[in-house]
Formats: structure tokens, C-alpha cells, sequence
């Protein structure tokens, strides 16, 4: 749960670290990247080198199926509506490597993809990106922590590497006295990081106030105003260390 | 996919293809020696899974452009989320040679692009003007890209 808020501002955080961050937005049927980032929807100027990505509020360069759909439409392809199940995964797969290969990142140290729910859109990713690096996002729960293992132990079996591992709504931020109250019963964060061996990069509790922001666009404000914005600081911090000690 | 004439063991050409508009492809290819001819129908699931793997069938319909696949594929887009008129590239002022041209289309086509720009930026840091065979070998050398 909350994966895309998660990206996206593990990506702003990145960026304001004074990395060159992308975020590739992997989730075609709920795509939220862009809106969350702040990145205006304008039309994508197409160079020699690719289609341009938009940039956002924070400099994190943005692509996104939200970009090209209208507003509130679905994601549809064309063809035959009959056995539209064969070929769908087939489409989404191919969007997934022209965002990847037709898009003109430029020089980045991060690319962060937001993955949808469930393996496969992974499993294509890892087949697309031999050096994809996996961060597993998790909230506390014994039924999340249940469902993570089974997609990381899918990623090792991949051979990517599995960079660590992020508890999101670990506790709940009290809006009258600012403290961290539980929320989920758990420790899935802590119990996946030592079932693999990986680092806990960092528990991220589940704010109002952050959330709010992040709804607006605003992810800096979110990062530098907010309790869980500190924590999602912390973690690219983090992040920057594993992959520079690697 | 590619059709040979079992007897004269040559590839086949394509003669003739059509889109009757229902989802459905056919497409005759030609033997260059013995002329026989052989026709390959797709029906419209068919088609769209054959499409959506990147497979082309005779030729292109839509000039090659970034995301291709996409904005051809899907419906319910945004009319303008495409300018139509391109900005000036960054890498132009990095020219290819043909040589140099040649070899990049024969790398698969989902990672040319991200190849090119390999080759652009290692031009372009060591203020080389023209790609050719040679700097490409060099960027391969120093880059450590011998197995792209």
C-alpha cells in the first residue's frame, strides 16, 4: 500500500540530495505518478534522442501513462474486444520498454520505476533491466509481509538484487500532538529485511498532512514540513549509502 | 518470422499486403525463383497479439517515432500529447556517419535509442564531432559495453 506516494517522493528526496532522478510511472491501469509529483500534464516534445519526460516541481524528470491519457479515461487499446486478455499483457509490456528505451531520460543515478500491484509488471522489468535493483514497500501487517515475501523471493529467484526494505504506515501521526501512534499491529518491515538479509531503510508513518500536500503536487513541501517527509528523507539518505558502499 | 521455399530453400518476398479494416491482416509472400506463392491470414486477436509483440508485417504503417507502439495502439489518448513539430535535439550537434548509422540499426531496435545516447554523451564529453565505426569500437573500449 502506497507504493506510487512512496516513489515518487523517495524520488523528490533523491533529487533534492542533489541526485538527477527519473520516475518512470509502471502502473499503465492506475496511473498516478505524475499528478503526484506535480508534473503539469503538457504535450511531450518528441527530439531526435526520444520523447522529452516531464519534469516536476522538484526536478525529478516524470513519464506516466497519466501524461498521455484524457483526463479520467481508462486505459484502452486498440482491437478486437474478444479474448482482449491475450494481448493486453502483451501491450502494457510494450509501453513498459518504450518508456524505458524512447524516452529521453539524459544522464540519471536514479531511475525509480513505480510498480502496480502484484509481480508480473516486475517480472517484465527485470527482463527488460538485467541491473534492476528492487527496494520492497510493505506496511506492518502480517497479510502484507505474507504477500512481500512472495514477490521478493520471486525477485532473488530473478537474481535482481533486492536493495532493502520500506515500511510505509508504520504508525499513524497524530494531527493535535504530532506523535506517532501505532496503526497496523506488526513488524513486517523488520521481519522481511532479516528474513533477506537487507537493511529496513526506513519506517514511514502514515500522515494526514503529508498526504494532503502530496494530493496538491507538492512533494517538496511534504519532504521538509511533514513527519513522514523526514522519514522519507531519511530513507533516500539511506538509499545513497547502500548503493554508494555497494 | 520469415516464409522459405522449402524446394528452391530461399526466403519468401513479400507481394501483397492488406488491412480489409476488420481486424484481420493477409499478406502473400513470393518465392524470387520459383514464384509460387503462398498467403498467411490473421484474424483480428490474432493480429493485435502479433502486433503488440513488436512483430511487423510488411512494412510500417505509422513513420518510426519514439513510443511507436503506444501511440499507435492506444485509444482514448489525448489529442495533444504529442507535439508534432520537434524541438531541436541536444545530441544534433553530434553528427553519424552512414557507416556509423548502419551499424546502430542493427542493434535491436527496444534499445537503440538508449545505445545512441551511450554513444552521443561519449562524443560529446571527449568533444567528438562524428560517430563513426571506430568511435563507437573506442566507446565500447573505454565504456566497457563489449557485450552490447
Amino acid at each position: 500500500m502506497g507504493k506510487s506516494l512512496i516513489s515518487g517522493a523517495v524520488g523528490a528526496a533523491l533529487q533534492m540530495e542533489g541526485q538527477r532522478v527519473g520516475l518512470l510511472d509502471a502502473d499503465m491501469q492506475g496511473p498516478t505518478a505524475a499528478r503526484l509529483s506535480g508534473a503539469e500534464p503538457a504535450s511531450l516534445q518528441v527530439t531526435e534522442d526520444g520523447t522529452e519526460p516531464v519534469k516536476a516541481r522538484t526536478g525529478v524528470r516524470v513519464m506516466s501513462m497519466e501524461l498521455l491519457l484524457k483526463e479520467g479515461a481508462p486505459l484502452t487499446w486498440h482491437g478486437p474486444e474478444a479474448d482482449s486478455f491475450v494481448w493486453r499483457g502483451a501491450e502494457e509490456h510494450r509501453a513498459l520498454r518504450e518508456f524505458l528505451s524512447d524516452v529521453a531520460w539524459g544522464e540519471l543515478d536514479w531511475l525509480i520505476v513505480d510498480l502496480p500491484p502484484g509481480t508480473q509488471r516486475m517480472l517484465d522489468l527485470i527482463e527488460l533491466c538485467a541491473r534492476a535493483t528492487v527496494v520492497g514497500v510493505t506496511i506492518p501487517s502480517e497479510a502484507a509481509r505474507s504477500s512481500a515475501d512472495r514477490a521478493l523471493r520471486l525477485v532473488r529467484g530473478r537474481k535482481a538484487r533486492l536493495l532493502g526494505i520500506v515500511e510505509n504506515m508504520a504508525g499513524y501521526v497524530c494531527d493535535g500532538c504530532s506523535k506517532t501512534r501505532p496503526l497496523f499491529a506488526g513488524s513486517a518491515g523488520r521481519r522481511l529485511a532479516d528474513a533477506h538479509g537487507v537493511p529496513l531503510l526506513g519506517r514511514v508513518p502514515f500522515d494526514p498532512s503529508a498526504a494532503e500536500l502530496a494530493d496538491a503536487g507538492d512533494l517538496e513541501a511534504m519532504l521538509t514540513a511533514t513527519t513522514a517527509g523526514a522519514a522519507v528523507l531519511s530513507v533516500a539518505k539511506r538509499l545513497i549509502q547502500e548503493v554508494d558502499s555497494a | 518470422m520469415k516464409f522459405l521455399c522449402v524446394d528452391c530453400d530461399e526466403q519468401m518476398q513479400l507481394e501483397e499486403r492488406a488491412l480489409p479494416g476488420d481486424g484481420t491482416l493477409v499478406a502473400a509472400f513470393r518465392c524470387p525463383r520459383c514464384e509460387s506463392v503462398v498467403a498467411m491470414l490473421t484474424n483480428p486477436m490474432e493480429t493485435r497479439l502479433v502486433s503488440s509483440l513488436g512483430v511487423k508485417i510488411g512494412g510500417e504503417e505509422v513513420p518510426d517515432q519514439p513510443l511507436q507502439g503506444v501511440r499507435s495502439s492506444m485509444s482514448g489518448g489525448r489529442e495533444d500529447a504529442f507535439t508534432d513539430e520537434p524541438i531541436p535535439a541536444s545530441t544534433t550537434a553530434v553528427r553519424w556517419s552512414v557507416e556509423a548509422v548502419e551499424r546502430l540499426n542493427g542493434v535491436p531496435r527496444f534499445v537503440r535509442g538508449m545505445v545512441k545516447r551511450l554513444y552521443v554523451e561519449y562524443a560529446r564529453e571527449r568533444g567528438i564531432t562524428e560517430v563513426t565505426p571506430a568511435v563507437m569500437d573506442q566507446a565500447r573500449s573505454d565504456l566497457g559495453l563489449e557485450g552490447m
